[in-house]
């Protein structure tokens, strides 16, 4: 009854997107501001409508209505009841539903917070985001429906891949939605921009907060999809390039670019092509990520089940919705004219090179992931792409841009000093020099990428600080003033030194832990011990541990040094019976500059067991650097500039008193 | 209304190309639909017949060697008693034997006794059989699974392989016609 | 077309739980030698899995090409060697490194050529005049004279 609920509301939804899409977009043409207002109240129904479906499919896995064949395809009644939520959304279906959710929560809260918005411009873009809600929809009840029922009721569920029952699955698709659905958004506010044939600085404005949120969201999501794989899939990496990882990645390379092209747009009334451009382009590489993962058009271990009839389905969605709006763009973008101009060397420069070397990075990635697949339609060779390729492409390309980002919030906007820029940078200069010379003497000359990588981070860390202490005149002026401007500084400023800062923490971790990575792979019988890095790895003993729906054997590693034992491991080795599967629960110990990372490998016929025991340097700065980002973003956007919105309050009272 | 400046044309072209671009992948994704991202066409088409000599399974059967590779054209299964489609091909190979199609068969990866047992279950279509037990001499041919299937011609080349089990269909769309095509007997 | 997915599906169990890459038995004493061996392996893709090197493969396939990559290391191959031996056999699908030729001058060449092509637009752009703003119209001028007359609050 529930679920047949959550159909009908479903199907209510789908409707209600289908008015939401034609009638405020007829209304802004014609100027009626009832036909216009329909739009927010659309775009909160629809909300309500998928969440009354979302919450009638969660009702069935939690309560094990095998009745559902979705349920009885991917639940069990022996799972944890957090592993019978999460797994609600570990399968198509699911996760379909679960993005049209956070898609409508999108349109939602824009109809609901997007108050100084003009209702013209709110109106067009509720009802573009419409038109994407009524794609998906109907791509979810045609196609993926998750509310069909299973007769006769089979007396279990066929339980979930026990990879997928962990805790960090719980935050990971959830987050990563929220950010590339969340760039729907964006894309959205395009397209009305293009149609009202106008983008000013207003429109950069009022687009800044919903970017924002939906590049923190997918920051997050990416870290923690990342800090996930390391510690649960126990192969001591934690980016591998698969096609799925890459189809989050290019989207925030395009986010990233977005964020900085709108600020131009905003401040300088330039640059509206790009940052049209980006806009569209960032929500397209996400609806690219979807029909990748769920076509089958590509293997990858992160794909759903492979469906060529979906697949054609997402295509048409593409075709519509990417097709449609670049064909727009072509025909409407040359219009835009900047008002403002800028030198050769000037900020809005430097932020035309970052969207530049961000552009060609995404594409690198692009090629990386789907030249295989061109190459082999055309009938030419197939090809392997992995880490190799990139290392070799994407890598150098952050080279310029590292160095660029040092710079470019030291220069003023239209016309900059570069060389003056580059004297107030020297010190930071000479900071970069003494890592990577320490870097060349840790090691010893051989490596020639590891100083590099430390130089570059040292040299975006300490021009960051630089430009931080600037702002606030450190060391310039006396110190009441100082206290001043550190009152005053915009959030939005510290929140771009704090990202930048990120960024260059996160670079560090990657050099180190990519160049400097210990390994051991032996086998130990009980009581025997290896030692790696400096530190005595002891096995003492192993254990069975029973589970809800598995068996494991747990060991127990004690690690000391000099004489002090200070951590007792306990990697384990757990088997599915249902699945017949086997996995690992790695053991990690981490100090917050390393990790010790041990892995329990298969049992062999003496006694002993194979263990694999990994040093990570500096590996969770990886993923201190990307949360540090987040917090840059989360700071940018609590700016009270982007709430108030004086610009339009104050236009709309001289209207008035221009009509009067 | 600004003039527009002399580049102009060159201008409208940029904003043509993400459009272009885009039809050209969607053509891309629209014929990639229909393909196997995991099917491997075979490196070794038209190299000849790698190297090697495998014993045989049982003592009372003939090994197979790279010698008897040649002569006519001929097919090589690889199987193995552990791989559940190898089973399912068994009656179609069992097929392609009795109308008179030369078959050789290599054990991948197999214990003698397990394969002994599987042959004795499903029945022997094969006139040699090697047992290939380290795998190398699948290696050697580019083999990634089990179980596939090659057709050599008279010279001992390699001119097909199918990688996955027989069926009849397979057999009159792939494999008889090429080797009608090879001048089979 | 379903036995062959079932195959697949077979060997592909294989690689998906967590990656027990080289064992302890497979190394080779010499560490030069098995250091090589290592690097390698990171280049080799594993056949039967989803974007794999041999190295974090638990697939029996891996294991059999890590061994063999190690004999042909002892047998005196040189790396390059090592991996065209294996080219031979599995054609470019097995490098994770595709080769650069024709085929692949796109994938290789495209990223660079589209920075310098971009990076060459921008500078001509600049170099050509902005055209001059357009001037007010008197709706305009007057919002401009109101704007102006409010903004000393």
């Amino acid at each position: 009854m529930i679920a047949e609920l959550g159909h009908f509301a479903l199907i209510l939804a789908l409707l209600v997107a289908i008015v939401q899409s034609i009638v405020p977009m007829l209304g802004a043409a014609r100027g009626s501001r009832p036909m216009m207002d329909l739009a927010p109240m659309a775009a909160l129904v629809q909300f309500g409508a998928v969440a009354i479906a979302f919450a009638a499919l969660t009702h069935g896995y939690v309560t094990s209505d095998f009745s559902l064949k979705n349920v009885v395809e991917n639940s069990h009644s022996l799972k944890p009841l957090l592993y019978k939520i999460t797994g609600v959304w570990g399968n198509h279906e699911g996760s379909m539903l679960l993005w049209a959710l956070i898609l409508t929560l999108y349109g939602a809260a824009v109809g609901a917070f997007g108050r100084n918005l003009p209702p013209a411009l709110k109106a067009r873009v509720l009802s573009v985001h419409g038109m994407i809600g009524t794609g998906f929809l109907a791509f979810i009840l045609f196609t993926s429906n998750p509310f069909l029922r299973v007769l006769p009721v089979p007396p279990d569920g066929q339980g979930l891949n026990p990879i997928l029952q962990d805790p960090g699955l719980a935050f990971h698709p959830p987050f990563l939605y929220l950010g590339y659905v969340g760039f729907s958004m964006a894309f959205s506010f395009a397209v009305a921009a293009l149609i009202e044939g106008r983008v000013d600085p207003a429109w950069a404005r009022w687009v800044r907060p919903w970017t924002l949120v939906a590049w923190c969201a997918l920051t997050l999501g990416i870290c923690l999809g990342s800090w996930w794989a390391y510690y649960e899939l126990g192969w001591g990496g934690w980016w591998a390039w698969d096609p799925v990882e890459n189809a989050s990645f290019m989207p925030w390379l395009s986010g990233t670019a977005l964020l900085h092209s709108a600020i131009v747009v905003e401040k300088r009334d330039t640059l509206k092509g790009w940052t049209i451009f980006l806009a569209l382009l960032t929500f397209s590489l996400s609806l690219l990520g979807t029909f990748l993962v769920r076509s089958g058009v590509l293997s990858s271990v992160h794909a759903f089940a492979v469906d060529p009839a979906r697949g054609a389905f997402i295509l048409a969605l593409l075709v519509i919705a990417i097709g449609g709006s670049l064909l727009l763009f072509a025909l409407r973008a040359p219009a835009l004219r900047a008002t403002g101009s800028f030198a050769p060397i000037s900020r809005e420069s430097a932020l035309v090179l970052n969207n530049l070397l961000l552009a060609t990075a995404a594409l690198t990635v692009f090629l990386g992931t789907l030249y295989p697949l061109f190459l082999d339609v055309i009938g030419g060779d197939k090809v392997s792409i992995g880490s190799p390729y990139y290392n070799a492409t994407f890598v150098p390309l952050m080279v310029p841009m590292v160095l660029v980002m040092a710079a470019g919030p030291l220069m003023t906007w239209k016309r900059a000093d570069l060389a003056g820029v580059l004297q107030r940078l020297r010190l930071a200069f000479v900071g970069a020099l003494a890592v990577a010379l320490i870097m060349v003497i840790v090691t010893k000359g051989h490596e020639a990428l590891a100083p590099l990588g430390i130089g570059l981070a040292g040299w975006l860390l300490f021009g960051t600080l630089r430009e931080v202490a600037e702002r606030i005149r450190l060391f310039q002026a006396p110190w009441e003033v100082v206290r001043n401007r550190l009152a005053h500084v915009p959030r939005a400023s510290w929140g771009m030194s704090i990202a930048h800062a990120g960024l260059a923490v996160t670079i560090a971790g990657i050099t180190i832990a990519s160049g400097w990575q210990q390994e051991s792979i032996q086998t130990l019988k009980p009581g025997e011990s290896i030692t790696l890095a400096g530190d005595i790895y002891r096995f003492e003993k192993v254990e069975p541990l029973p589970g809800p729906n598995y068996s494991a054997e747990e060991a127990t590693v004690t690690v000391s040094r000099d004489g002090r034992t200070f951590a007792t491991m306990h990697p384990s080795r757990l088997t599915y019976p249902l699945q017949r599967m086997t996995t690992t629960d790695v053991a990690i110990h981490t100090d917050g500059l390393s990790d010790k990372y041990v892995v329990l490998g298969d049992p062999q016929p003496d006694g002993g067991w194979i263990f694999r025991i990994y040093y990570n340097p500096l590996v969770p700065w990886v993923w201190f650097g990307a949360i540090i980002m987040v917090v840059g973003g989360v700071l940018s956007l609590s700016d009270r500039r982007l709430r108030i919105g004086a610009p339009v309050r104050r236009l709309k009272r001289t209207e008035a008193e221009l009509a009067a | 209304m600004p003039p527009e400046s002399n580049s102009g044309l060159g201008r409208r072209l940029l904003f043509v190309l993400p459009i272009v671009a885009f039809i050209a992948l969607a053509g891309v994704f629209a014929l990639g639909l229909g393909h196997d991202p995991t099917a491997l066409k075979s490196a070794m088409i038209d190299k000849p017949a790698p190297d090697f000599a495998l014993a045989p399974v049982a003592a009372d059967r003939p090994g197979l060697a790279r010698a008897d590779l040649g002569g006519k054209p001929m097919l090589v299964n690889f199987f193995a008693s552990w791989c559940a489609p190898c089973r399912a091909e068994h009656a179609t190979l069992a097929g392609l034997a009795a109308s008179g199609v030369p078959l050789y068969g290599i054990a991948y990866k197999d214990k003698p006794e397990a394969a002994q047992r599987f042959l004795g279950d499903l029945g022997d279509p094969y006139q040699r059989i090697g047992l290939d037990l380290d795998g190398r001499t699948a290696i050697d041919f580019g083999v990634y699974g089990v179980p596939e299937t090659y057709i050599l011609d008279r010279d001992g080349r390699i001119r097909y392989r199918y990688a996955g089990a027989l069926t009849d269909q397979v057999l009159k769309t792939e494999i008889l016609p090429r080797l009608d095509a090879l001048g089979r007997p | 077309m379903i036995a062959r997915l079932l195959a697949t599906l077979v060997l592909l169990l294989a690689c998906v739980g967590p990656a027990l890459a080289v064992n302890p038995d497979e190394r080779l004493a010499d560490p030069v030698l098995e250091a090589r061996a290592r690097t390698l392996g990171k280049t080799l893709r594993c056949l039967v899995c989803q974007n794999q090197s041999i190295d974090d493969s638990n697939a029996d396939l891996a294991h059999d090409l890590r061994v063999l990559v190690r004999e042909r290391l002892v047998a005196g191959d040189t790396d390059a060697q090592v991996l065209a031996y294996l080219q031979a056999r599995y054609g470019n699908y097995v490098l994770l490194k595709p080769p650069v030729d024709p085929a692949t001058w796109v994938l290789w060449f495209g990223p660079p050529a589209v920075l310098l092509i971009g990076v060459g637009v921008l500078v001509l752009r600049r170099r050509a005049v902005p055209a001059a703003p357009a001037p007010l119209t008197p709706e305009e001028r007057a919002r401009l004279d109101l704007l102006m007359a409010g903004t000393d609050e």
